[in-house]
């Protein structure tokens, strides 16, 4: 097998499904559980510690016949902000959708203030993303700043 | 949801600000009506808070209204557990307005989503006191003719008083310079020093608090320096009388300073501080009153 076919069985091709490319090595498994994957019955491909010029190291997943919902794309941009998701249909790539934080999060992450209402209530959380490169949110309930990376999903 | 709702200080306009103190001019003028008859006030204090309580029931009941409530919530159903959201949809299907405090950040706001009367916020946790903040904006208007270019120090912790944030938070549409002098342990946190650099408020830190500090302040807003803040108790034992006004420090300071202080107050402004003019802080407490009739008329739209 030349070096082209090797490359190419490593990432062989999808008829229908979604490929999430770019995500960063370390975020790899926690997106694989936030999409909870190991339930799925769909045939997966996980690449992991593949090499990649932006990130240097990053993971890949191949889900055959799964799209997803702007809801779990929101998820994911928790995980791992910059993300890449192909639809494939038919062999052929149909949109190329880059994760991006949406300005607001609605009941995906659990606020990090014990004191917050949100965690004494059986009520959604709602989060105001104040500065995305820095990655920090604002609680519309306790208004208490916090990280993401240093909040939990729901 | 309600667009009425008094939760949070930083929801309030500059111009929203103004108007409201200026209403709250009006009540200082003439602090007893009737606009209230026939309105009920839920009065729902889930924490104690005697001083807010007592201030917001007598605004009410000066007004004409009837106050309706608990000052404790061993006292309601909260304690058979029962949600908050269910005892605010119990409460606004008998009053018009509803005042709460509550110990978890965030409770107000969650209620006056869920509440189809206006809500006010008395106090959520550490989060906001909006009344507050209305009766120090109302002290300092009221007492230096303008709330424009004044020279602010804040005395004390900085770190967990939520009183300083929101006035901080506050007066930014008004062009302050702020002076921040706490202890290390309680300086101001580093999320409020972007705040003032992101909307060019020039301030200064110090942990020394003396004469030559205070000497061109226009207004002093003491706050208690508490033990249980402290992880070292040594440390606390060290700065507990630094922060402490007396009135010989008070001796080269401007004519127009006032010393402002939300009460209560335990050591940090010595007892011969209280003859002094310049001493405001139970005049502050006494303008709560005209400030939460001002407030409540305006959650409930009645012009005045």
């Amino acid at each position: 097998m030349d070096k082209k076919n090797k490359h190419a069985l490593q990432v062989s091709a999808l008829c229908n499904g979604t490929v999430i490319d770019h995500i960063p090595a370390d975020k790899l498994f926690a997106v694989v559980s936030l999409l909870d994957i190991p339930s799925m019955n769909n045939n997966v491909t996980i690449g992991y510690n593949l090499e990649s010029k932006k990130l240097g190291k990053k993971g890949l997943i191949k889900i055959a016949d799964r799209f997803f919902t702007d809801d779990d794309v929101s998820k994911i941009s928790v995980v791992a902000p910059n993300v890449v998701l192909n639809t494939i249909r038919n062999y052929n790539v149909v949109e190329k959708r880059e994760v991006r934080m949406p300005d607001e999060l609605h009941n995906i992450i659990k606020c990090n203030n014990l004191n917050c209402i949100t965690n004494n209530e059986p009520m959604a959380t709602h989060f105001y993303v104040s500065n995305r490169k820095e990655g920090t949110l604002k609680c519309r309930y306790c208004e208490k700043e916090q990280n993401i990376n240093d909040v939990e999903l729901l | 949801m309600k667009s009425r709702s008094l939760v949070s200080i930083n929801d309030l306009s500059r111009e929203k600000i103004l108007s409201l103190l200026e209403t709250a001019g009006k009540f200082e003028e003439n602090p007893n009506s009737k606009i209230l008859d026939g309105r009920v006030v839920g009065s729902l204090f889930f924490e104690p808070s005697t001083r807010t309580r007592l201030s917001f029931e007598t605004a009410a009941n000066r007004l004409g209204a009837r106050v309706i409530g608990f000052s404790d919530a061993a006292t309601s159903s909260a304690s058979k557990g029962e949600t908050l959201k269910d005892t605010i949809m119990m409460v606004s299907s008998y009053a018009d307005v509803i005042v709460m405090r509550h110990r978890l950040e965030g409770a107000a706001r969650y209620a006056s989503e869920v509440s189809p009367v206006p809500v006010i916020n008395a106090g959520d946790g550490a989060n906001q006191h909006p009344s507050q903040t209305m009766l120090d904006l109302y002290s300092i208007k009221k007492t230096q003719g303008t709330l424009e270019g004044l020279n602010i120090h804040l005395v004390g912790d900085l770190k967990y008083g939520r009183t300083v944030h929101s006035l901080l938070h506050a007066m930014r549409h008004f062009n302050p310079t702020f002076h921040f002098i706490a202890p290390e342990e309680l300086h101001m946190p580093e999320e409020y020093r972007i705040f003032c650099r992101e909307n060019n408020i020039p301030f200064t830190e110090t942990t020394e608090f003396n004469e030559d500090v205070i000497a061109d302040a226009d207004i002093i807003y003491m706050t208690r320096v508490q033990r249980e803040r402290f992880s070292d108790l040594m440390e606390y034992e060290k700065v507990k009388n630094c922060y402490r006004l007396t009135n010989t420090m008070l001796e080269g300071t401007k004519e127009n300073l006032r010393i402002l202080h939300p009460l209560p107050r335990v050591n940090e402004i010595a007892h011969d501080v209280d003859e002094n003019p310049k001493a405001y802080y139970f005049q502050q407490a006494q303008n709560g009153l005209y400030v939460r009739e001002a407030l409540i008329c305006d959650v409930l739209d009645i012009k005045i």
